[in-house]
């Protein structure tokens, strides 16, 4: 795959006000010389309306970074600014409550509630806000309608396959219409085709204006769905890329 | 969020049936268990409890329990009824007495029964039985009448139907007795056939002694308490120093209370049934505790999704507690219930004693709701301390 390459501080975001800005981020697990360090000063921006895919080898922080962004990991060192919000400021039930407000989420191994409904489970995230459940799962009937599984609502995840729960999991972390979406390793359970349509759904339902999508994946062959390629490797960005397809649109916009 | 807790609960059928299923054995266990320990401890007040229509016992002053009735004089009698306050005051007597079933046969040993024989006012009949099934009670002022209570009855003559009763010739300490009637009583402790009959009647059935009185009924005078009279009873005979000698005086509840205190602390029933329930207790723990445990570990992906999108601790604390009070409320429900029908269903063909007071199913209750605050903490420390970041690491 070639890919137009940019230095990180020349990779500006498109958005004046970016939806992440990480500055020299870090993070180490234990202490005394059994500490080690996950992240080791990450500098990065996320910008609204963009698809970033965090990629690189495992144990490189990839995972550890997303957890400090959506609030679930504290840093080591560094600042974390997240839709405009200071996390370190953020603490306790204050936090949890941003997280739930304005952080969709779809992890690997979906996560769903076996004994609820595919629109009960895309409906958790607006009962968790105090919506009334009918009018809650009503909206996850919806929001499944547009990830193309309308006719699988009244489903349990077990009658479900693979692809199709992950793209359960895409209508709950959407339902609530977060300002960002971290995903981590969407595609990683699913075989190429499910995981094509999986992130063909993401690119089309939910990079949107105003939302910025982060990525979490090993698999290169999803690479052309983001609109930038932040490569990690021990603890730090290495480097940033746009794919081809996007690179026409951004040429205007980035300085090569 | 009580919703998503009701169906994480449900969803997962083994888990859940088995942790209803610990709670269950627990109730039942513990609530069957007390039951029948309070059965039991009631059948010691029994006869109290049949005497009807008496506000006060008067005794000697040792007596503990009601089968320990120790002998009083005639003037005993004449100094309670002397007392202000009370209405009237009758003699009674409760003894054992031995019983030959097979009168007329004069060879071999022959077929003896230990059995309670009641003696009763003369004149009034007072602590007479409340039901008669057979025959009636004013037979019993005929020469040698006796009334035998039902389950002694068929205790002793299995099978027979019980107007063959009526008539048949007993013997009690060589002296004649006739069955005149059947009658229903309270279970005893002893489980010996109850025999009713006259105050005079009755000191003929039994070893002559100087002193045979058992105890004197007293009835409390309109607008007068029985405590009162059992307080001006008993100053009235401590006074009475000299000739006298002091006596004790107790109400029905008074008198149940004493001889159930006595069987409490003097048999090991209280401990026996004490050391039963609480491995109910232990065990019902141990299940509910366990499979609580593994249910909420199995889950904790789940929890820590939850968490991630945004679900407090506290209201996470809040979801494992409904799934415990869920859990506790349907195992009291159905192991009450099972408990209770097997006190409905048991003593129809067994003589158990089983009593489940109102008392017990709130003890139980107590007990279930401890057992699944017990079985929750340490769910509720694994999710306090889960990090939601967990979901990352798949």
């Amino acid at each position: 795959m070639t890919a137009t390459s940019y230095a990180l501080a020349d990779a500006e975001p498109r958005s004046a006000a970016p939806a992440v800005v990480c500055r020299a981020l870090t993070k180490a697990f234990g202490d005394g010389e059994s500490r080690v360090w996950a992240l080791r000063g990450v500098d990065m921006k996320v910008s609204g309306g963009e698809m970033t895919l965090l990629v690189g080898p495992s144990g490189c922080g990839k995972t550890t970074l997303i957890s400090i962004i959506a609030g679930l990991l504290d840093p080591s060192d560094g600042a974390v600014s997240v839709l405009g919000e200071d996390l370190r400021r953020l603490r306790g039930s204050r936090l949890v409550g941003f997280r739930g407000d304005n952080i969709g989420f779809v992890f690997q191994q979906y996560n769903l509630l076996p004994a609820l409904t595919a629109a009960e489970n895309a409906a958790v995230p607006l009962i968790i806000q105090g919506r009334r459940r009918g009018d809650a799962v009503a909206r996850a009937r919806r929001v499944l309608q547009s990830a193309g599984l309308g006719h699988r609502a009244d489903a349990l995840p077990s009658q479900l396959s693979g692809g199709q729960q992950q793209r359960v999991a895409i209508a709950r972390a959407l339902v609530h219409q977060p300002k960002l979406l971290v995903c981590d390793e969407p595609t990683a359970a699913l075989d190429a085709q499910s995981g094509h349509t999986v992130m063909k759904l993401l690119r089309e339902v939910a990079v949107q204006p105003g939302r910025a999508v982060i990525v979490v994946t090993h698999d290169s062959r999803v690479f052309e769905f983001g609109d930038r390629i932040v490569f990690m490797g021990d603890g730090r960005v290495e480097r940033v890329e746009v794919p081809p397809a996007r690179a026409n649109n951004a040429a205007g916009e980035y300085k090569e | 969020m009580n919703w998503i807790a009701w169906k994480m609960l449900t969803g997962d059928r083994a888990k859940y049936i088995g942790i209803v299923a610990g709670v269950t054995f627990a109730a039942l266990l513990i609530a069957q268990q007390v039951s029948i320990a309070l059965g039991l401890l009631l059948r010691t007040t029994s006869t109290i409890q049949d005497i009807a229509d008496v506000d006060v016992f008067v005794m000697d002053p040792d007596v503990e329990y009601i089968d320990d009735l120790k002998p009083l004089t005639d003037n005993d009698l004449y100094r309670v009824q002397g007392v202000a306050g009370v209405a009237w005051a009758v003699p009674f007597y409760k003894g054992q007495g031995r019983l030959k079933l097979d009168v007329g046969r004069r060879d071999g040993p022959g077929l003896y029964q230990q059995v309670i024989v009641l003696g009763l006012d003369d004149a009034t009949l007072v602590g007479a039985p409340r039901e008669m099934v057979l025959g009636s009670l004013a037979a019993l002022r005929e020469p040698d009448a006796v009334v035998m209570d039902v389950a002694g009855f068929q205790y002793l003559w299995p099978g027979e139907p019980l107007e063959s009763a009526l008539g048949r010739v007993l013997e009690m300490n060589d002296h004649r007795a006739v069955i005149v009637g059947l009658c229903k009583a309270s279970d005893t402790f002893m489980t010996f056939p109850i025999l009713y009959t006259r105050y005079h009647q009755a000191l003929q059935f039994v070893p002559q002694e100087r002193r045979v009185m058992s105890a004197v009924l007293v009835g409390a005078e309109e607008g007068v308490s029985p405590e009162e009279v059992c307080r001006r009873i008993e100053e009235r005979a401590g006074k009475a120093s000299g000739g006298g000698r002091a006596l004790k005086a107790l109400t029905r509840n008074g008198f149940k209370r004493t001889t159930i205190d006595y069987f409490m602390k003097n048999t090991g029933i209280l401990l026996n049934f004490s050391i039963t329930t609480a491995l109910g207790f232990v065990v019902g723990c141990a299940i509910a505790g366990q499979t609580f445990y593994t249910f909420t570990v199995e889950n904790l992906n789940q929890f820590g999704a939850l968490k991630a999108m945004g679900v407090t601790n506290r209201r996470i604390v809040g979801m494992v507690l409904f799934q415990a009070l869920v859990v506790g409320l349907l195992g009291f429900g159905i192991g009450a219930g099972l408990a209770a029908l097997f006190g409905e269903v048991v003593p129809r063909f067994t003589r158990l004693a089983f009593f489940m007071h109102w008392t017990i199913l709130a003890g139980t209750l107590v007990a279930v709701l401890l057992i699944v605050a017990l079985a929750s903490l340490l769910s509720i420390r694994k999710v306090l301390v889960l990090e939601p970041a967990v979901v990352f690491r798949g």
